[in-house]
């Protein structure tokens, strides 16, 4: 468990870092909680030349209040995700997924921004940013530059951010007042997701008349079940209306097969997940 | 005597520096000059070794030296099997860095001495090996086959059959009698997935050549046996080596081993003349260590139409993997005598064929071929209930022996001498509330509801004690089955406690001052326990089996004895009477009918100035004793798991799980809670979560723990445990073993509570892990099918 040897630098600001990157040359990893990159490079299935620790530049951690929107930044830990009032006030749905990560330990080193540039497809917190129409906030040699969420995921463990640039702040648009749930499938309690689904409601009088649904781990990259979200506008709140549009949840996947089940299992999960998730974020 | 110790729950005085980080495992001790090793390892399961160029490796900064195989090949000979079942065992030679071809992957064909572990881990990826590959036999059914041959120059991939049948040993009837007159015919297939120890500590070996001798620092459970073997197999003489266990953490038999990588340290520290530390990462550890389990049992059970078993025959199949280890080849026969466990059989036939394949090989892993038994005679019973429309409980009380006919003589041979398993059954039922769940149940299977319950109910014996010397070797298992202990008395009466047992995490230092704290009449606190050093602890066999306290506590009771009888000839002498009328209690020697007495401490000193001792009485109090058993012990218990599951997802969740184990007279409770819940959470994590996964290529698919799944305290329910005290008569504490009670029992428990959950639904068996995407394609092939196989 010993990485090959690398080179590192740990600057104190974002135009520091720039500076770095655009020096180091490509075979460089960007260091933020470090709990997917350090295991990697400890297993050698990761060797870069160069790390560049993000753990000094104080501007990027932390959430605040920025209108319509919350501004998180990217070293913001999984633990101040699933505690922070402003996140519990206006995207509920983020510090239910955040508390599922993992384990207290990696919550409190592993970060926000760090898990979404990993793009795990297995992660947690891709899905239910996605659903949340989120906007990723890049610093780069060439000054900022702003990615949609639906089209910063692009593949197994690959995102919009490029070769010397870093991805800063999510501005995640609020959804105060809606129901959500995080509901996560695994085996043993801590362990990458098999499928989760990540649901967002907004009831009317009772019945539906928002809703958006995230999937993990249905594909190369976090899903949004457009046809779901779909057949739920204008249900009535009960379960079988529930369990009726659920059923359309893994159209368009095309989920992995593995130890922990094939494509069809998953295909199955999907459905009675996110039937479960609609249901709890609705509050039935 | 007043006994103040044995029975008290006292905290563990190991712990206290195992959990503030003052603990002293073997990669922690670090010696002048020491060097350090990394292997090689072929990513291979089967190849014929070409040319190994090892020059970029060699010139690559801070290594010292590259060995081969090729370069130790005179002097590494070949690792030991202890244990050949038969006459005729086939075995290949076991280099500890292979020579020609490797069997498995993660094999070891090189190693790498360098001045720091990242330089010997940077050399690693330098050594060029070429390899031809060869087809590979994974597979059981394959291997019996032999088609392809995981060694092609034995000509056979069948290592040995070892066959009992209680027909011909007397025992019982021939089994043919049973088969053919059956009224019932339960015939089923069982699989023993390939499981990992997982041990908390991965293995590290330290060796230093400086000096007279050789010492070797191991995580290993058999500092004693490892000295010998690594004597007998690199050709050292034994009074040369010195082997030391330090603190060692957990082994669960998967350090019962004499590895490859110990062999090599100590080549590497001979060739290099220098300390040399190899520690593997977990990954090695998972790749290379042993494994346990994987057996296929083809077991029929004969029975009458009202529920009385008249006979079972177990055909086994056994994967060795690659090669023979220390116990590999036996593993299957400690469980040939348990398939009847608590039953009466008249007829009983046992034939296990062990086979090689290219894979890891297998060895003891907790239980060692009793959890594979005792998981088929369980199943079995609940298959032959569900054929005769029986309560599966009310099946097994018609079956199992009384508690008036101990001693009872199986029909496997053993004698069991003490037991009650009705008392033990009706405290579970008790502690479980079995009626309200079995009616809660009904309602479930009426109401349709899409989370199912079911209750899975084991009964369980073991032959623990490990074990009669003579048993051994008419089993032809080389080596003896005593333990050793000495009592030392130091001049202000502190006494120490030399054991020949090696703990590694089983609290023998607690449980041994508290054992001899009461046959001394001393504080607990004034005794200190040595163990795990062969030149503090020169006698021993160490630790497995559930057999410290039942062998190894006997050994120390015995020698506290000897302690008390040279005491006594002193104490007669310093108060002028006659030794008949001294007497022993609560520390004091005292004369009968007076006041007069004297504490073991005066006696100590006493003996230590020698000014006045009796004529020609030796100086000396310290004595020794060898204890070897007459026979096993047999502990017992009963586990119910109420399971749900989750008929939508998979999910089997436990709901309550209830033990009453019954392991006799016990020393410290809190140790004894310990081992059930650490061995129930082993035994679940077979049935629910673990299973070594190769590919088609012999590649090991759960090379971490992100794949091979351990599971942890979220993951298991609040344990209901309970004891019944049935006090063994085999040794003269009462006690029998509790190491692995949880483990043996409760596999078989959930197995059966999940598939009791989902029978109604046309589900017949599902394979261990019951992982969810398992239970939920049953489920799915019963809907079409009406049931899977």
């Amino acid at each position: 468990m010993i990485p090959s040897a690398f080179d590192y630098a740990a600057p104190a600001t974002v135009a520091e870092a720039l500076g770095v990157l655009a020096d180091a040359g490509d075979d460089v990893k960007l260091l933020a909680g470090g709990q997917s990159l350090i295991p990697v490079m400890k297993l050698r299935l990761a060797d870069p030349a160069m790390v560049v620790d993000l753990g000094r530049i104080g501007e990027l951690s932390g959430v605040r209040d920025d209108g319509d929107a919350l501004l998180i930044g990217a070293m913001t830990t999984h633990h101040q995700i699933a505690t922070d009032p402003l996140i519990a006030e206006h995207l509920p749905l983020l510090a239910k997924a955040a508390a599922t990560v993992a384990d207290p330990q990696v919550r409190h080193r592993g970060t926000f921004g760090g898990a979404l540039v990993h793009a795990d497809p297995a992660g947690d917190m891709p899905a239910p940013v996605l659903a949340t129409d989120a906007t990723f906030i890049l610093a780069g040699p060439n000054g900022e530059r702003r990615v949609a969420a639906a089209d910063f995921f692009q593949g197994y463990f690959t995102t919009a951010v490029d070769d010397g640039e870093i991805l800063t702040h999510i501005r995640v648009p609020k959804y105060t007042g809606w129901g959500a749930h995080y509901e996560k499938f695994t085996r043993v309690a801590q362990q990458w997701s098999i499928v989760a689904v990540a649901a967002m409601v907004r009831v009317e009088g009772g019945t539906i008349a928002e809703a958006r649904i995230g999937l993990t781990n249905m594909a190369s990259t976090p899903l949004r079940a457009t046809a779901v979200e779909q057949a739920l506008v204008g249900a009535p709140l009960t379960r079988e209306a529930i369990a009726t549009a659920s059923a359309h949840a893994a159209e368009g996947t095309d989920p992995a097969s593995d130890l922990n089940g094939d494509a069809a299992y998953r295909r199955h999960l999907a459905e009675v997940l996110t039937k479960r998730a609609v249901i709890a974020a609705a509050g039935l | 005597m007043t006994i103040t110790e044995v029975g008290r729950s006292r905290l563990r005085k190991e712990d206290a520096h195992l959990i503030t980080g003052r603990s002293r495992y073997t990669d922690n001790i670090t010696l002048p000059g020491m060097l350090h090793l990394a292997m090689v390892r072929s990513p291979f399961a089967h190849a014929k070794i070409t040319s190994i160029d090892a020059s970029a490796a060699k010139s690559s900064p801070g290594v010292v030296a590259v060995l081969t195989g090729a370069d130790v090949a005179a002097e590494q000979g070949s690792l030991p099997n202890a244990w050949p079942i038969t006459p005729d065992q086939k075995a290949p030679a076991h280099p500890a860095i292979a020579v020609d071809a490797v069997a498995f992957a993660g094999e070891v064909v090189a190693c790498i001495i360098a001045r720091s572990a990242a330089a010997a881990r940077d050399a690693v990826e330098l050594v060029d090996v070429s390899y031809e590959e060869l087809p590979v036999v994974l597979d059981l059914e394959e291997a019996l086959k032999d088609e392809v041959l995981a060694h092609p120059d034995l000509g056979t991939n069948k290592s040995a059959t070892w066959i009992f049948d209680s027909g011909e040993a007397g025992t019982g009837k021939p089994i043919s009698e049973a088969l053919n007159g059956a009224e019932v015919l339960i015939e089923r297939t069982f699989y023993q997935q390939r499981l990992i120890p997982a041990f908390m500590e991965p293995r590290s070996t330290l060796v230093d050549p400086t000096g007279e001798q050789i010492t070797v620092w191991s995580a290993t459970q058999i500092p004693h046996i490892l000295r010998l073997m690594l004597a007998l197999t690199l050709g050292i003489p034994e009074s040369k080596v010195r082997v030391i266990a330090p603190d060692v953490g957990g082994g669960f038999g998967g350090k019962l081993q004499v590895t490859p990588e110990e062999a090599i340290t100590v080549l590497a520290a001979r060739h290099t003349g220098k300390p040399c530390k190899y520690t593997e990462t977990r990954s090695e550890s998972l790749m290379a260590a042993h494994h346990g389990r994987a057996q296929v049992q083809k077991v029929k059970l004969a029975a009458t139409k009202d529920g009385i078993v008249t006979g079972l025959d177990v055909h086994l199949l056994a994967d060795m993997g690659a090669y023979l280890g220390l116990v590999t080849s036996g593993v299957p026969i400690l469980g040939a005598f348990m398939y009847n466990s608590i039953y009466k059989f008249p007829a009983y036939r046992f034939e296990c064929t062990n086979l090689f394949t290219n894979k890891a090989w297998t060895d003891a892993y907790r239980g060692a071929g009793r959890p594979e038994a005792t998981f088929a005679i369980e199943r079995l019973m609940d298959e032959l209930a569900v054929e005769l429309g029986m309560d599966p409980l009310e099946l097994r009380e018609k079956n199992w022996i009384k508690h008036e006919e101990f001693p009872f003589t199986t029909v496997a041979g053993l004698e069991y001498d003490s037991g009650n398993y009705e008392a033990a059954t009706a405290k579970a039922l008790e502690l479980f509330g079995y009626d309200e769940l079995r009616a809660e149940q009904v309602r479930r299977r009426e109401a349709n509801d899409p989370v199912q319950l079911g209750i899975g109910i084991s009964t369980f014996t073991e032959m623990c004690g490990l074990a009669p010397s003579r048993v051994l070797g008419a089993l032809s298992y080389a080596a003896g089955g005593w333990e050793h202990a000495q009592v030392r008395v130091l001049p202000t009466g502190n006494i120490e406690v030399v054991t020949g047992s090696s703990a590694h995490g089983q609290g023998h230092e607690t449980a041994w001052s508290q054992l001899v704290a009461d046959r001394l009449g001393v504080p607990f606190e004034n005794v200190e326990v040595l163990h795990g050093d062969t030149q503090t602890s020169q006698r021993g066999l160490d630790t497995y089996g559930s057999r410290s306290l039942t062998v190894g506590g006997m050994a120390v009771l015995a020698a506290a004895d000897k302690v008390i009888e040279k005491a006594k000839v002193v104490a007669a002498h310093m108060m002028e009477a006659s030794e008949e009328d001294i007497e022993f209690t609560d520390g004091k020697f005292s004369v009968k009918g007076t006041d007069q007495s004297t504490a073991l401490g005066e006696i100590a000193f006493a003996v230590f100035s020698a000014h006045n001792l009796p004529d020609g009485f030796e100086p000396n109090l310290d004595s020794n004793a060898t204890f070897d058993p007459q026979n096993f012990s047999f502990p017992h218990g009963t586990h119910l798991a109420a399971m749900e599951v989750d008929t939508e997802t998979g999910q089997v969740t436990i709901r309550k799980y209830v033990c009453v184990d019954d392991v006799g007279v016990v020393v410290n409770p809190l140790i004894v809670e310990g081992q059930v819940h650490g061995g129930l959470a082993q035994g679940i994590a077979q049935a629910l979560y673990e299973e070594a996964v190769h590919d088609d290529a012999g590649t090991l698919v759960t090379g971490s723990f992100v794949d091979y799944l351990v599971p942890s305290a979220p993951d298991l329910p609040h344990f209901t445990t309970a004891r019944t005290e049935t006090p063994s008569t085999t040794n003269q504490l009462g006690a029998k073993g509790v190491g692995e009670a949880g483990t043996i029992a409760s596999t078989p428990a959930i197995v059966n509570g999940v598939l009791d959950a989902v029978r109604h639904l046309g589900v017949k068996d599902i394979k261990m892990p019951c992982t969810p995407s398992r239970v939920w394609a049953a489920l799915e092939e019963a809907k079409t099918t009406g049931g899977v196989q």
